[in-house]
């Protein structure tokens, strides 16, 4: 039995936009991307908006369609192929695959009590029996995300921002799932809270033996909670590696970047970073060759021309650039 | 250094349908020409509050104490910002002497009217210009600020521009009248990193250039410690403590100070756990009583914490904090 939780293989996700009936234009929000997400780990996906990041996590869900390549979801009970799945396998599929949304104003009706946000899962799913089944599942899940009782008869206005993503968590680990997407959980919270957030989705996965795919833009935040991450730009993986060898060596120069925007706790820092100029570019009208080219202060003519292949050396630690040898070399010596 | 912005006691009540609630309470401040101020603090904490009372933007609903006083330093003299009544008094703070850079670009530019009308709008309002004069200073601002292409910008509404495009448009705006004080409410937060990176030195080169003093909203310490000069840091209506942006953040002395930083996750120390500050915020309904941050303070040194609010130590000249554990340090 492999380790391998989720496998994706080529993996690309377009969708129609405008055009004719003889010109169908397609955007490609994913395209060819193809990573393992092992069993009991914490997968971090990064990238500017626009990257596709959430497109990809969607696709792992099924719920964004998959126009080329496949995914494979395997947990040693089930084993579904993404992309032929059946009705039958979807419905079960949903109960092991959940997603947790960033904001937490948004992801909850203002209408329902907690208890039936909570409880919705397990009905529409049919998981439980009887209400006090359901009930007896609510409790210990919203034990589990430290809601008390008292919590549950209230609506969802009358909590704060962390209260209320630990709510959205509840709900999503009230089917039992095996695999979460969190798609930029932390982004809306203040740091205080993000804090208590990430420990609790640390400590839920522990416990639980979850699967974690964190979407965030944030990647101090990335950097504390994940084991492997991924950086995506226009729909393309380009850097993949674990967190301690990306953090130490980023091989790609929009990984560099990345890191050098993020503003530096010291005072003293400042302005010393390698700014990166222009903006992610139009994903209908996208660059030539590597997709990075228009913005890569080492990008070189065979760059423009030739698209770059995600380049693995054994270690886990693939990078999709022409130069990044040659880039790191200085360093080296 | 000549001051720009005195405010003195100002508290600020919000009149509901369950009570008088304090947003702001009892803060002092005052802000230089030139200087920026990171004003920090958590949601639900009076950061944008305070800021809006700058220029007496607050609803209907918001009730000053007597004792509040906001004095604006213009050419032509003082202003007592909060004693404005008139639409036409206001303007000298609502665009004219003092601009405001919203958090959401999307939000805060009408989505039917183009940019450039929105410009010339604004520019007619507060100066003296004709249609050609003001199409063109606000061409040549949209290009100051890095948008390529501005005649063409000038033309386009708001939704055909990416995000870091509008936030840049958004400050060319506010920027055209040539304020004295510019207010930034989270101008960065609604953006990526990489584009969080441009426009901070964006800002960092207009107030060269143009002298002016900013008050910078943020929750993120990282962005104050790359832009402010000084920083106030804000909980529940309370200024707890201010100070230069070295002292505050090497040197904090408030344990909700040092709860932020240590909530923060460090990207040199990928070992140190995250520490979060305990509990949420309490609701404004039900402040607590003595020093507002005693429910969730970690260093609670006894009654005095719940019986006193505390006063402002003195830890130097320029650091100031609001907490009892400094009480035995001399002056």
């Amino acid at each position: 039995m492999s380790d391998v939780l989720i496998c994706a293989k080529g993996l690309s996700v377009g969708f129609p936009i405008g055009g004719g009936l003889f010109n169908k234009q397609v955007l490609k929000a994913v395209d060819n991307v193809s990573l393992d997400i092992k069993k009991g780990s914490f997968f971090g996906l990064v990238g500017e908006s626009g990257s596709g990041k959430t497109t990809l996590g969607r696709a792992l869900l099924k719920a964004a369609p998959i126009t080329a390549g496949g995914a494979h979801y395997s947990d040693g009970e089930v084993d579904y192929d993404l992309e032929k799945i059946t009705n039958d396998q979807l419905k079960d599929y949903r109960k092991r695959a959940q997603l947790i949304f960033q904001d937490p104003y948004a992801a909850l009706s203002p209408r329902m009590t907690v208890r039936d946000i909570i409880a919705e899962p397990l009905e529409v799913m049919r998981l439980t029996k009887n209400r006090q089944e359901t009930d007896a599942r609510v409790r210990e899940i919203a034990a589990k995300c430290r809601l008390n009782l008292e919590h549950l008869r209230r609506f969802p206005h009358a909590f704060s921002g962390g209260q209320r993503q630990r709510i959205s968590i509840a709900r999503a680990l009230v089917s039992a799932p095996k695999f979460i997407v969190a798609d930029e959980s932390v982004a809306a919270l203040d740091v205080s809270i993000q804090a208590d957030v990430l420990n609790l989705l640390k400590q839920i996965q522990s416990d639980m033996g979850l699967t974690f795919m964190f979407i965030s833009h944030d990647l101090s935040v990335v950097a504390h909670t994940c084991d492997h991450v991924a950086v995506m730009y226009l729909g393309r993986l380009v850097e993949s590696a674990p967190t301690r060898k990306l953090f130490a060596a980023p091989r790609h120069p929009y990984t560099k970047a990345l890191f050098s925007a993020i503003p530096s706790l010291d005072p003293d820092d400042r302005g010393s970073a390698q700014k990166l100029t222009g903006e992610i570019p139009s994903p209908t009208n996208q660059p030539s060759g590597c997709k990075f080219h228009t913005r890569c202060p080492f990008a070189i003519d065979h760059c423009k021309q030739v698209e770059p292949k995600l380049e693995t050396d054994g270690t886990g630690h693939d990078v999709a650039c022409h130069r990044w040898k040659e880039l790191m070399a200085p360093q080296a010596a | 250094m000549t001051a720009l912005i005195d405010v003195e006691n100002l508290t600020l009540k919000f009149r509901t349908d369950e009570g008088l609630i304090t947003a702001v309470d009892n803060v002092s401040f005052s802000l230089n020409k030139g200087e920026v101020m990171g004003l920090v603090g958590e949601s639900g904490s009076g950061k944008s509050v305070t800021a809006k009372a700058l220029m007496h933007l607050n609803a209907r609903n918001a009730v000053y104490t007597p004792e509040s006083k906001i004095t604006l330093h213009t050419e032509s003299g003082p202003v007592d910002v909060l004693s404005l009544k008139t639409p036409r008094e206001l303007n000298i703070v609502r665009g004219g002497a003092v601009s405001m850079i919203f958090q959401e670009p999307m939000a805060s530019f009408a989505p039917a009217i183009t940019i450039g009308k929105q410009m010339v709008e604004q520019l007619q309002l507060h100066g003296d210009y004709t249609n050609e004069s003001a199409k063109r200073w606000s061409i040549e601002m949209l290009d100051r600020v890095g948008i390529s292409d501005p005649s063409k910008r000038f033309d386009q509404y708001a939704f055909e521009l990416s995000g870091g495009m509008r936030q840049r448009a958004m400050i060319a705006m506010a920027l055209s009248t040539q304020p004295k004080l510019l207010i930034a409410d989270e101008p960065t937060t609604a953006l990526d990193v990489t584009i969080q990176a441009q426009v901070i030195d964006l800002m960092k080169d207009l107030v060269a250039e143009f002298q002016m003093g900013i008050v910078f909203i943020t929750h993120d310490l990282g962005v104050v410690a790359q832009t402010a000069d000084k920083v106030n840091v804000m909980y529940l209506g309370r200024m707890i403590e201010e100070g230069p942006v070295r002292e505050v953040i090497r040197n904090s002395k408030h344990p909700y100070t040092q709860g932020l930083l240590a909530a923060l996750p460090k990207l040199d120390d990928l070992d140190s756990p995250l520490t979060p500050v305990p509990g949420d915020i309490p609701s404004p309904l039900e402040r607590p009583s003595g020093c507002v941050f005693h429910t969730r303070c970690s260093k609670v040194v006894g009654d005095v914490c719940r019986i006193t609010d505390p006063r402002d130590r003195k830890i130097d000249a320029t650091h100031k904090v609001a907490c009892h554990i400094y009480d035995e340090v001399p002056a």
